[in-house]
């Protein structure tokens, strides 16, 4: 069997996912999470990204998590911070030339701009405003910074 | 028409853009546009405008201070300073007991005097058809704020409690045919007779135009205070003026 690297840069065999060379490696996001995380993070089936995802993974601390790998890419402070909307454990590793250089967190932002669509069909930001869509971040769920509308839960439907 | 009114009374000009249909939004030109360019013809802006949060993005690309005059179904502010003026010269505002009677699912009017008044301690009954209730987003908002909030089929229940009878426009688009509407209008009407029980010191009010709401006979009675209310329009809205062009 051929030996990989963990996301954690630690030996293993038997793993699905190959390690990364250069990139990003997304880890301890809840189980069923991943699809939501790469929609959140902007990557279609037509972008160019090289990922790799895995689901329901055994975890010694989550039971099960999913685990998604990108390569040649390191994710931006305001891109991790947007997974915390849907998954604030995950954390994020960076990985350079097959090693761990930097190992961080996601925290939830004050302020999501162009990440979702305002649900209210009444609100002005729906319209050909020359405007992104703007929601602060509140205990409640998301709420339009123009109509006051909440999205308090199922936020990636509303994915741009 | 009362900010035009307001401006008048200051000394100063209006100049009116007249509805979305009859302005050069009707064209195809966007909000943020005619914004930027009313900019720099006005030293203020009153926007009253179809879309929930369009006073906000016209603050978003004004030069100059924008007031919102109501926006879709979402706030009407200075209608609230209006109103909260207007129970003040019958009573104190504190504590009071205060009916929202109507539509107070799309009633703009009726959320931004439920915001206010929650700074006030006042206690809400909401008297409103099924499916014109108030936002739950914006009932939960006000009751982790302390307030009281009670619901209620109809008014003769509570009439006795009441300080003040806010009463909204039940608009009949929003039924699916006319007996429909004229069957709920007419159990939220507000007479004589449904006012006989009430507190002497209890008052009407109506953001006006009324309807059905009101029957006109109401109009002579002590707690009718609507055209009060209306005319108060003027000075408060002149406060506003000058307060955000000092």
């Amino acid at each position: 069997m051929k030996r990989t690297e963990t996301t954690e840069g630690q030996e293993n065999e038997g793993l699905m996912i190959k390690r990364i060379q250069n990139g990003t490696v997304i880890d301890h996001i809840a189980a069923g999470e991943a699809l939501n995380v790469v929609k959140i993070l902007g990557i279609t089936g037509t972008t160019s990204e090289t990922l790799s995802i895995a689901t329901n993974v055994p975890s010694k601390q989550m039971e099960k998590k999913d685990i998604v790998k990108l390569n040649n890419r390191e994710l931006s402070k305001e891109e991790v911070d947007r997974i915390a909307l849907i998954s604030p454990h995950a954390t994020i590793n960076i990985i350079r030339n097959y090693k761990v250089c930097e190992k961080k967190g996601v925290e939830i932002p004050d302020l999501v701009e162009g990440l979702v669509k305002c649900p209210n069909p009444g609100c002005i930001t729906n319209t050909n405003e020359p405007i992104v869509s703007r929601f602060y971040v509140t205990e409640k769920g998301l709420r339009c910074a123009y109509c006051d509308w909440v999205i308090g839960h199922d936020i990636t439907t509303y994915i741009i | 028409m009362s900010f035009e009114a307001a401006i008048a009374r200051l000394g100063g000009t209006s100049l009116s853009v007249g509805s979305v249909e009859a302005c050069s939004m009707a064209k195809g030109e966007t909000l943020a546009d005619t914004i930027r360019v009313v900019s720099g013809y006005a030293d203020a802006i009153v926007i009253r405008h179809p879309k929930e949060g369009a006073a906000r993005l016209a603050a978003q690309f004004a030069t100059v201070p924008v007031i919102n005059a109501g926006d879709g179904a979402g706030q009407h502010p200075s209608q609230t300073l209006l109103d909260l003026y207007t129970i003040r010269q019958s009573m104190k505002l504190d504590g009071i007991n205060v009916a929202l009677v109507g539509d107070l699912r799309y009633g703009r009017t009726a959320h931004s005097l439920a915001s206010a008044l929650s700074l006030y301690g006042a206690r809400l009954h909401l008297v409103s058809p099924k499916g014109l209730e108030l936002p739950a987003s914006l009932k939960s908002e006000l009751v982790e704020k302390g307030m009281t909030i009670s619901d209620h089929d109809s008014l003769q229940e509570i009439i006795p409690e009441l300080d003040v009878i806010y009463v909204t426009r039940i608009q009949r688009e929003r039924f699916p045919d006319s007996a429909s509407y004229f069957n709920v209008a007419s159990s939220y009407r507000i007479t004589p007779e449904l006012l006989g029980s009430a507190r002497k010191h209890a008052i009407v009010l109506h953001p006006l135009p009324r309807v059905d709401e009101i029957d006109p006979r109401v109009d002579v009675l002590p707690h009718a205070k609507y055209f009060d209310q209306s005319r108060n329009g003027v000075p408060v809205r002149m406060a506003m003026l000058q307060q955000v062009m000092q």
